[in-house]
């Protein structure tokens, strides 16, 4: 299984995060994953909201010690 | 089915656009259909003649000048490029402002009359900013 696309976008405020994710899974095949980057700690509940209302798949969230927050997402359909 | 959201986006001041291009963005790209109508203030931007930087006003947008928000426009573009929005702009504001279809910014959709605009918004939610 193929690394997951990196997407950064610390530093960022809502909703560019979400924003950069999206655009991003758009050129993604399905099965394939990206791993979004971010300081904006509303990602961590905005982009499972929006994971699961358009039906994506959530990977796992992590925060690392320098505070940034990563998540990944699987691309579903 | 989720429900339409109708926007009107008139204030020209930073915190009312950043927030109604925040609103439209997400709603488009979370599968509702959003149709936004810029009128009055908001309107010279969504123009290819250049228009003022909005003004703030109050201490948030100060602060907000100072961070690395999203450019309101960019959230805009957005919603089309990457959500089911249409931005529509006001008739009479391009007739105040001697505006033609070709002055729009690649963005928008066309022109609208309210009238039109507020006959679609009774079948969704209406939001004025």
């Amino acid at each position: 299984m193929s690394e997951p696309k990196l997407v950064d976008a610390r530093g960022g405020f809502c909703p560019g995060p979400l924003m950069e994710l999206i655009a991003t899974l758009k050129t993604l095949e399905v099965g394939q994953s990206l791993e979004l980057l971010s300081t904006d700690e509303g990602s961590t509940a905005d982009v499972p909201e929006w994971v699961h209302k358009v039906g994506h798949k959530m990977g796992p969230t992590s925060k690392d010690a320098e505070g940034v927050w990563h998540i990944v997402v699987e691309k579903a359909k | 089915m989720n429900t339409p959201l109708y926007v009107i986006c008139l204030s020209g001041n930073i915190e009312h656009l950043q927030f109604c291009a925040m609103t439209a963005s997400v709603a488009a790209v979370s599968g509702r259909k959003v149709s936004i109508f810029v009128s009055m203030n908001a309107f010279p931007h969504f123009t290819n003649k250049p228009a003022e930087t909005p003004p703030t006003t109050g201490p948030f947008g100060d602060l907000m000048a100072t961070k690395k928000m999203p450019p309101f426009m960019e959230l805009f573009d957005n919603a089309v490029e990457l959500g089911d929005a249409e931005i529509f702009a006001c008739s009479m504001a391009m007739d105040v402002m001697g505006i033609g279809k070709d002055d729009l910014k690649p963005f928008v959709a066309g022109a609208l009359g309210l009238t039109k605009f507020l006959s679609d918004a009774e079948s969704g939610q209406l939001l004025i900013f």
